[in-house]
């Protein structure tokens, strides 16, 4: 029905969409098709955002009597984690662990990576990839296993090679710990994409850097950094995003001792599941909703701006 | 005479520091990614593992006591059961809605694609694991398998939606307009023409989905209550942190068992696809 009247309506319009529509798919019957998809999408991913703005304004809990009659109670939650110390606390300790760990931590070791294995010999250059690549793939819970073998106190293998007997790492330096974690799984990302980003960079500007003279400090500031600018920010942004949502440290410390690694992503869950608020656990969730939604808008702005460039999806 | 020697003295002595000062870096950061590994590659071999890496006393023991643990075979199951089982999802909703997308011009359907691909990066599973847990609460989906595929698909769909219109894209239409010709309606044509042409973009979206499943820790921890629904990720959790004494050598052979597919899809993925495809929603 709605073809007929289409094509009888105008004279561009069916053209156009026989060069598309070759299948004779039809809007009514493409909606069909999209239909399931886009429900699922709607049901589990945009439904719980936006019921995160209502739950976050009750007073709804895991058991007992508010489980069954949540109340509305306004803005109390966020009046409640603003004035709570530990909400402070956890928002700091996630901003030094995205701080160093992601963009400090895995973009420079990351670029070194990818700038000294650049001109290695292959066979070397596959080996320390692999590795570095191995720790990004390992599921996170074997990861954070071995970090607890490697650490433990009493018969850890980093105690006995170095001759630290007994030095409770975990529990003397934890902030430490799960950042030097997290920098060995993520790093992958930054290798590689500074390697691709390194080999694009026109090699004539580098061999004229060089017969002018410039050291490799001055080649770095002046001919690689230019070049790269972008991916560097697109790098930091999507590192940020990230290790700002990991759950890994979880694994790793729990939280502990005494909220010591209680980013906020280990906050909500504390406070929402073994803690059984839910409605307070949402109000945090907001706040880390809109935080995401601050950095992925940064992503798009910038993403767009190089246009024509690959967009990694 | 003598100034010259000594600066071309001073360049080779530069230079073999640097080169020695660059390999000992090299080293250092190798062994710094490798010494947590060498455990995994040692100490499921070893007959009486430690927590320490040490060469082992070889054994296939370990192996054997994996397979006769109940629980840990049926985690393997289950993990399987939830990656097949949100890859079989996302693969048919994720063809048809893309081919529609792809077919079909609607007014602003870029912006939709790009976002749903926004959407699906801001909503993780960290922060909306309260709405997420509180929605299957409400379903009563809690400690099922259902529950925990829908929310994965969920979040992985828009990806794949993404990834497989351009595969789609790509698809020339001559074929379509054919088998059009010859009598075939549209979900014939799908499912004969584009789907077949379409099957490596598919395969790679069934092993990405496959590996992200299979790896997930988040919302099966959070959404399956008892032992025999968890998945090995969650299960490797309850293994060392719930038994009082850690079984070194049925957490050593799990640990492994559980990471080499991941690792062998992985490097055969990256070598066969290249970059493009790292990242998305490993968190």
């Amino acid at each position: 029905m709605t073809e007929a009247t289409m094509s009888a309506g105008s004279v561009r319009a069916p053209r156009r969409r026989r060069a598309e529509d070759v299948a004779g798919l039809g809007r009514a019957r493409a909606t069909l098709f999209a239909a399931p998809g886009l429900l699922l999408i709607g049901l589990f991913l945009l439904f719980p955002a936006i019921w995160t703005v209502y739950l976050g304004m009750t007073n709804y809990r895991l058991t007992g009597f508010a489980a069954a009659n949540p109340e509305f109670v306004g803005l109390d939650n966020f009046a409640t984690a603003l004035n709570d110390p530990r909400f402070w606390n956890s928002l700091w300790l996630t901003l030094v662990f995205v701080l160093v760990s992601g963009i400090i931590g895995q973009t420079i070791l990351g670029f070194s990576l990818a700038w000294m294995l650049r001109n290695v010999r292959p066979g070397i250059k596959t080996f320390v990839e692999t590795l570095v690549l191995a720790a990004w793939v390992i599921p996170a819970s074997v990861a954070s296993f071995l970090w607890l073998a490697l650490l433990d106190r009493r018969t850890g293998t980093l105690n006995s090679l170095l001759g630290t007997e007994g030095a409770a790492w975990l529990i003397q330096h934890p902030m430490e710990c799960i950042i030097i974690f997290n920098i060995w799984v993520g790093t992958a990302f930054s290798m590689q994409l500074f390697s691709s980003a390194i080999s694009a960079v026109p090699p004539s500007q580098l061999e004229s850097a060089r017969m002018v003279g410039a050291n490799t400090w001055q080649q770095l500031r002046d001919v690689i950094l230019p070049n790269i600018k972008g991916h560097l920010l697109t790098n930091t942004l999507l590192i940020t995003l990230w290790t700002f949502n990991t759950f890994t440290p979880y694994l790793l410390t729990a939280g502990g001792p005494n909220g010591q690694t209680d980013i906020l992503s280990v906050y909500i869950y504390q406070t929402a599941i073994p803690g059984g608020q839910l409605g307070l656990g949402a109000a945090i969730s907001l706040i880390m909703l809109l935080i995401n939604l601050v950095i992925a808008l940064m992503y798009t702005r910038v993403s767009r701006g190089k246009s024509g460039k690959k967009v990694r999806s | 005479m003598t100034t010259i020697k000594t600066v071309a003295r001073d360049r080779t002595v530069t230079h073999f520091v640097s080169r020695v000062l660059f390999t000992l870096v090299l080293v250092i950061v190798s062994l710094f990614f490798a010494l947590p590994m060498v455990w995994l590659i040692l100490a499921p071999f070893d007959a009486t593992p430690s927590l320490t890496v040490s060469w082992p006393d070889w054994t296939l023991d370990n192996f054997v006591r994996l397979a006769e643990n109940p629980y840990a075979m049926r985690s393997i199951l289950n993990s399987l059961i939830l990656g097949v089982g949100t890859m079989a999802l996302v693969i048919v909703l994720g063809a048809l809605a893309s081919y529609a997308m792809s077919r079909i011009s609607i007014p602003g359907r870029d912006g939709i694609l790009y976002a749903l691909l926004l959407l699906s990066s801001i909503v993780t599973g960290t922060a909306a694991m309260v709405p997420t847990f509180q929605l299957i609460n409400q379903l009563q989906l809690i400690n099922t398998h259902v529950g925990v595929i829908l929310v994965l698909a969920g979040g992985i769909l828009p990806t794949v939606i993404f990834i497989l219109k351009d595969f789609m894209d790509s698809i020339p239409k001559s074929y379509e307009e054919s088998a059009r010709l010859y009598g075939a309606g549209p979900f014939r044509i799908l499912k004969d023409v584009v789907v077949p042409i379409a099957r490596p973009g598919l395969a790679f979206i069934a092993i990405w989905t496959i590996v992200q499943v299979w790896g997930n820790f988040l919302v099966p921890f959070l959404l399956l209550r008892t032992p025999d629904m968890q998945p090995a990720a969650v299960l490797m959790y309850t293994f060392y942190t719930e038994s009082g004494q850690a079984d070194l050598r049925l957490i050593s052979a799990f640990s492994l068992v559980f990471s080499v597919p991941v690792l062998l899809i992985y490097f055969f993925v990256n070598r066969r696809y290249g970059f493009r495809f790292h990242g998305g929603i490993k968190s």
